[in-house]
Formats: C-alpha cells, structure tokens, sequence
C-alpha cells in the first residue's frame, strides 16, 4: 500500500505546507512517515514517494543517504542513541556507554538478541548540561532522555521490552 | 527590574500557556507592529543594534533591510537546527517560552513582507517540533496568524520543518537546500538569501535567539533594548550555555559585557570548576571554538563580540566550554575533529580530506603512535584547510586544532617521540 493510501490525510497535510511548485520539500517528513510502521525505508517506499514529488529514486535514496536519522536497514524496534561528543565526553558519557554496552552484553552499532534494543553512539545533541543523556528513536518519534544512569536506562528499556510484547 | 528578556519562563511559571502569555503583554510587540509601516519596524530592530545569535554576529535590522523588493514572495525562515556542540539554548527557549519566539517569528515575517514562514529544527527535535505545532494552532485560533490579522490586510502562516540529523544544516544556505528537499549542502555565496533564498526568493534566515529578542524591542523601543544590558556595539542580554567541567552547567542569561569569570565561578551560574580543579582552557563557541588560555585575562575580558577577539577566541553562539587541568588537549581535538569529520558534506574537497586526515593524525598522536613531525603535519593541514572551505565548517573544524597545539604545546609534546 502506498503512503498517499495508508494515510492520506496525513500526506495531504505534509503536502499543504510547501508551494505545489515545490512539492520536493515534503520528501523529509514522508520519509519520517514513511518510517513510523517498521522503523525503516523500503526499496518500495522510496519509489513510492518518488513518485508522489516527481523525483527519481535515485534523489531520494541520495536524502536518505545524507542524513543520519533516515534508516533504510533493519535494527532493533528502539535504537538508543548514546551522545559522546565533547560536552557530554567531559562530564563522563564515555565511560557511562562502556559500562552500558557491559551491561547489555553489545558493543555499539549491535542490537540485542531480541530484536527490541540497537545501541548506537551518536554526535552532540544539544544537552551538553545533561549528561549522560541519550535519545530513543523508533518508528514512531524520538524522545530525550537526559541525566540518566546505567541503572536508570536499564529500568527504561524493561519498561520498552514489556510494553512491545 | 526584569531579570530575564529571553528566559522568563523562569520567573513566570507555564508561560508556554497562551493565556498566560497573553496576560504576561504578550503578542503587544507584534500587535504594534502591524500598526507601523514594515520599514519602521526594521529601523527600530537596527536602532537597537540587534546582532544575529546562531554565531555570526551580522545586525539582524540591517539583514532584513536587504531584501531584494523586486523580488516576491518573500519568506521568512528560523534557523532552529541547533547542533553546535556545547549549545542547548534554543530547545528551552522553544519549550518554555515558545510565544515569545513565534511572536518574534511574526514580527520578522511582517517586517519583510512574508507571508509564509518556516522553522527549521534539528530531527532529534521531534518533540519540540510537534509541540510547536500545537501552539502554532493555539496561535491561529487566537487571531495571531492566518488571514486578516487584528483586523488588518495582512497574512501569515508558520509551518515547522524537521531536519533529519546533519550539523550542516545550520549553515543558513545548506538549511535553505534542505527544506527545498535536496542533501544539505552549502551553496556558493554570493547571492545571499536576502536576495536568493528559499526557492531562489528572497529569504531572512534568524536564529530562535535573535527572533525572541525582537518582541521586546519592538514594544518597549530599541532605547529601552539598549537600557537593559550589553555595551554599546553589543547592546542586550544573551544567553550562555555553559557545558564542560563546571559544578553547575546550564544556560544564563546575562548582559553582554558580563565576564568569562563571573559566567563560570559565579555562586548564581557556574560555580566554578568540578572538585576545585584548576580551569585551563575556555571554548567559548562550542567546538568551533579556538581555544583561550584561561589566565586572569581571559577570566576578566566582557563577553562582547568585539572583546572576545581580543583574547583569541570568538563569542560565536556563546556555547562556552569549559576545560580544566584533568583534561589533554590532544583527546580534545579528537573529540572535536571526529565530530566534524563526520559532519562534513562532502562538497568541497578541504573540508571533506581535511577533516579526515586531521582526525587520522589526531587519533594517532593521542594513542602514542605519532613522532614530532606528524604533529608539525597536522598543525600544516589545519592551517591549509583554513580559508579555502566553501563554507564556515572547515575552517571551524580547524579552530581547536591550530589554538591547541600553538598555546598548549607541552600537552602535545609529551605524547609524540622524535
């Protein structure tokens, strides 16, 4: 099923933001919709909304390729999504996604055995002052989580397991 | 006396509420505008000497008075992208006083003519961005936006924008590229948006900082802007967003003209350095930032546009990292080149090979594996990466890597053999 049929008003709304001349622009937020139901953009979604805004598919994969929200493989159902970067390195992110990856018995860029957790180390996220902190990002949105434990997320991602079951 | 011009959801609680807003003179900015001819109202914003927020510093009146007439429509765009390593102010302006900036939004987009208006916010902003959304409709039900505003000729719409997590796309021509639906790449300049921006129209591009500063000018007077704080080439409050090893991180909102001591030992902000250490470097713009030897005279230079200068550095976004004597400047750079190697577009070849050797080297010398003379490499790549970048990311990834090895030597010294 196409996008335009799965949720129509929806794309209607995306596509009334932006000049009818420059239908273009909505291919950011059809592809965030894009993503809401498995996490991820199929080979058959990027054609769809090729179509839907007269661009090639080819474009499309390029803006998928570009930016590092857009996902077009399978991972976990949450990708918890660890800041590093300089503000969050100083008051002691590092060593909390060691302790982390530890914990949970995968390294960065791995997923748990049951499909439900991907672990990913990710650039400055604008809560330096709130460190250690992470977002999670599934198909549906993308929430902060912020002056967080290793304890504290391990107690989050229960919470995650019980309510995907 | 107010304490607060941007943060005053600090003293005012559910500010975020319109009708608390409202109760709070809010939208008086924007109502007066529309009862004043639009170039009046970007004279009052040049008169109070307003300068751009997001780093650059340009006077945002005279930026408006730059847009091509000839030339329609006209759009106003807000940069909400917020990915400076080291800055978090935007989001809590967003947030917790999302009508003063919307207001500001408005005023702008009256100023110039504009009828549509867009924020563009960093991906990871997800829920901020719905929850603009919300008060955009909140807005509109009030009679705030839509058609015939207060009764007049004039219409606005603002609609949200979300990025999908690219650094770049803070760099205003590279954001214009991405609502347009393309990769996030600079454009060469000139033309600059005011002539050629959005869809090639004629296009303001301001920081959430700068359009949350607008309201009060415009209802209060550009005097009475320039009474409230800041010097005379830097007139008004600012907000600091204060990261790094200090006992109490966050953002303050002080004049211009405060000092780097008083933000990070101060009992009210800062409140000095974790566990006593002693403070040894300040990045005063984030991870672009060169970095300033934290001597008395640093300590005591004004966090002015011009003053920073003085010291080496630049106010930038005032993301003021603080560095202290547990930390080694070359960990440092590698924190700060892998960042911006891995935000590098692509487009221009400086950027793209630059980043990625200097990352390379950098890496190498922290680990003990680099002799001296490829330490004098990596000082000759930043230096030749610097000015010859298509746009400002170059040239800030070299920024901490140059100040680094030219004013903490011995940091690096020690890590490298012959």
């Amino acid at each position: 099923m196409s996008l335009a049929e799965k949720y129509p008003q929806e794309v209607e709304k995306i596509l009334a933001k932006y000049p009818p001349e420059h239908k273009k622009s909505a291919v950011m937020p059809l592809l965030y919709l894009a993503m809401r139901e498995e996490g991820y953009i199929t080979k058959a979604d990027k054609a769809d909304i090729a179509k839907l805004l007269d661009m090639t598919t080819t474009e499309v994969s390029s803006i998928v390729g570009f930016y590092t929200l857009f996902h077009d493989e399978k991972a976990g159902k949450y990708r918890l999504q660890v800041c590093t970067d300089i503000g969050c390195a100083l008051r002691g992110a590092e060593q909390y996604l060691a302790e982390l990856s530890d914990e949970l018995g995968i390294k960065p860029g791995e997923t748990t055995p049951d499909g439900l957790v991907t672990l990913e180390e990710v650039k400055c996220l604008a809560a330096c002052d709130k460190a250690p902190m992470f977002q999670v990002q599934s198909g549906e949105g993308i929430q902060y989580h912020e002056k967080m434990t290793v304890g504290a997320t391990l107690e989050l991602i229960e919470t995650l397991r019980k309510e995907a079951k | 006396m107010m304490k607060y011009m941007l943060l005053r959801h600090r003293e005012i609680p559910n500010l975020n509420q319109i009708d608390v807003f409202l109760k709070e003179d809010g939208f008086e900015g924007f109502k007066k505008a529309l009862k004043m001819d639009t170039n009046a109202v970007t004279d009052e914003v040049k008169a109070a000497g307003l300068r751009g927020r997001g780093g650059a510093g340009f006077p945002t009146g005279v930026k408006w008075s730059f847009m091509d007439k000839n030339n329609w429509p006209h759009y106003v765009v807000a940069n909400a992208d917020e990915s400076e390593p080291g800055t978090f102010k935007d989001r809590e302006i967003m947030e917790s006083n999302p009508f003063q900036f919307l207001e500001g939004v408005a005023i702008a987009s009256y100023a110039v003519g504009a009828n549509v208006a867009y924020i563009y916010l960093r991906g990871e902003f997800w829920e901020v961005a719905h929850f603009l959304d919300e008060k955009i409709d909140e807005m509109e039900k009030a009679g705030f936006l839509g058609e015939n505003i207060q009764g007049t000729d004039y219409s606005l719409k603002i609609y949200t924008h979300l990025g999908a997590g690219a650094y770049i796309c803070g760099e205003e021509t590279a954001l214009l590229e991405s609502i347009e639906g393309k990769r996030g790449q600079p454009r060469v300049r000139p033309p600059f948006p005011p002539s050629q921006g959005l869809y090639n129209k004629p296009t303001v591009v301001n920081n959430v900082e700068t359009l949350s500063s607008v309201p009060y000018i415009i209802a209060n007077g550009a005097d009475r802007y320039r009474e409230f704080g800041g010097t005379e080439k830097s007139p008004g409050t600012k907000i600091f967003s204060l990261s790094g090893r200090v006992k109490n991180p966050g953002n303050y909102e002080l004049p211009l003209g405060s000092t780097f001591r008083e933000l990070i030992f101060g009992e009210e902000y800062g409140g000095g350095i974790i566990d006593d250490k002693k403070i040894k470097a300040i990045m005063p713009a984030g991870a672009s930032s060169s970095l300033i030897v934290a001597d008395d005279k640093a300590l005591d230079t004004p966090l002015t546009y011009e003053d920073v200068r003085e010291v080496g550095g630049d106010l930038g976004s005032a993301s003021v990292i603080v560095i202290d004597e547990t930390v080694e400047m070359d960990w440092l750079i590698t924190k700060t080149l892998s960042f911006f190697a891995h935000e590098s577009c692509g487009k221009c070849t400086p950027c793209r090979e630059g980043t990625y050797w200097m990352k390379a080297i950098s890496e190498r010398i922290h680990a003990g594996e680099a002799t001296k003379a490829d330490l004098e490499l990596l000082h000759d790549v930043a230096k030749q990466v610097q000015g010859k970048t298509l746009c400002a990311l170059g040239e800030f990834s070299t920024m901490a890597v140059v100040t680094s090895i030219e004013r903490f030597p011995e940091d690096f010294e020690a890590k490298v053999y012959e």
